[in-house]
């Protein structure tokens, strides 16, 4: 297993899991998310392609009050 | 007769946006929302928090249009980043460009505004920056192609009003995009004032959400932004150093 860093919190993911499978894998609110993967944004459409690799660090964001 | 405020290709009948910081709950925040009349309602963007209800299913069953922020940004490069994430978020190209340049006043800082504006607009964003009273700035912001400037009345969450009214008038004049005023505001009057003054929208959120009764004061801030858009249109009387009589000469009988 991997290790990759999610939202702050070490998390397993299968060798070459991808960022959609990570995302299938979490309660999410059905709309309004974004990941990004070591600081970059990873767009929509790539979701499925984008494997994720041991130590990443990946942030998923959602809508939130403010601004 | 219609009078529409529009911002970059899209129309909009009410000119209060809402912000949705400062909230007790949702349920409070969507009544606010639908009292405000408000057509756009601006979001931020934070790690997922699967604890609390959805904020998106609240907006959806509104049906406003979202405006991404990059609130808490204190840097051009995490204010594009940001942008980024809330085009990937909620599929549109608006933003709300904050770039914070301190925490004890929460006032733009202008340098690393301009830099991430730039690179919005060249990435095709339709940017609306939160900028200062400062007329000269906005000039720069609107020569970059942001599709509005967002000037502050006085600190975000101050309710302090319009601190400088002077130089909203003057920041009015120096730009033909649209002037959203942003932030500061307290009550009714402040917003009002506002549009007097030649602003085409306001946004704002504490007013509101921090009110003893949110609900009714967004209805307020809805009238006080018609009526200060009325005001500004219809043309105010002079003002005079004496009194001149409403009802010429003096009655006989």
């Amino acid at each position: 297993m991997n290790i990759v860093i999610l939202n702050d919190t070490p998390r397993e993911v299968v060798p070459d899991q991808t960022v959609a499978e990570l995302l299938s894998e979490l309660v999410l609110p059905a709309r309004g998310i974004a990941v990004a993967v070591n600081g970059e944004v990873v767009r929509r459409g790539d979701w499925p392609t984008h494997h994720l690799r041991d130590g990443d660090r990946v942030e998923v964001l959602s809508a939130a009050q403010g601004g | 007769m219609d009078d529409l405020l529009r911002l970059a290709d899209t129309d909009f009948s009410s000119r209060l946006i809402l912000g949705t910081g400062g909230a007790t709950s949702l349920l409070a925040l969507e009544r606010a929302i639908v009292a405000s009349g408000a057509q756009l309602v601006t979001v931020a963007l934070r790690r997922v928090d699967v604890t609390t209800p959805s904020l998106m299913e609240v907006l959806e069953r509104c049906g406003v249009r979202l405006l991404p922020n990059t609130a808490g940004c204190y840097t051009a490069a995490d204010a594009v980043r940001t942008a980024r994430l809330g085009r990937e978020a909620f599929g549109t190209d608006w933003v709300k460009l904050e770039v914070i340049g301190d925490e004890r006043t929460l006032l733009p800082d202008a340098v690393e505004l301009i830099k991430a504006a730039a690179q919005l607009v060249a990435d095709g964003f339709v940017v609306l920056p939160y900028t200062t009273d400062d007329p000269v700035l906005a000039r720069r912001l609107a020569d970059l192609g942001c599709a509005a400037v967002m000037p502050a009345g006085a600190p975000i969450g101050s309710g302090l009003g319009i601190t400088n009214p002077h130089h909203l008038e003057l920041l009015r004049e120096a730009v033909t995009c649209p002037v959203i005023l942003d932030a500061g505001i307290g009550t009714a009057s402040d917003a009002a004032l506002a549009m007097e003054l030649g602003c085409d929208a306001v946004l704002l959120a504490s007013a509101v959400t921090r009110a003893q009764d949110p609900t009714a004061m967004a209805a307020a801030m809805r009238h006080a932004v018609i009526a200060g858009r009325l005001a500004a249109r219809a043309g105010r009387i002079p003002r005079l150093t004496h009194a001149q009589a409403s009802t010429p000469g003096h009655p006989t009988w």
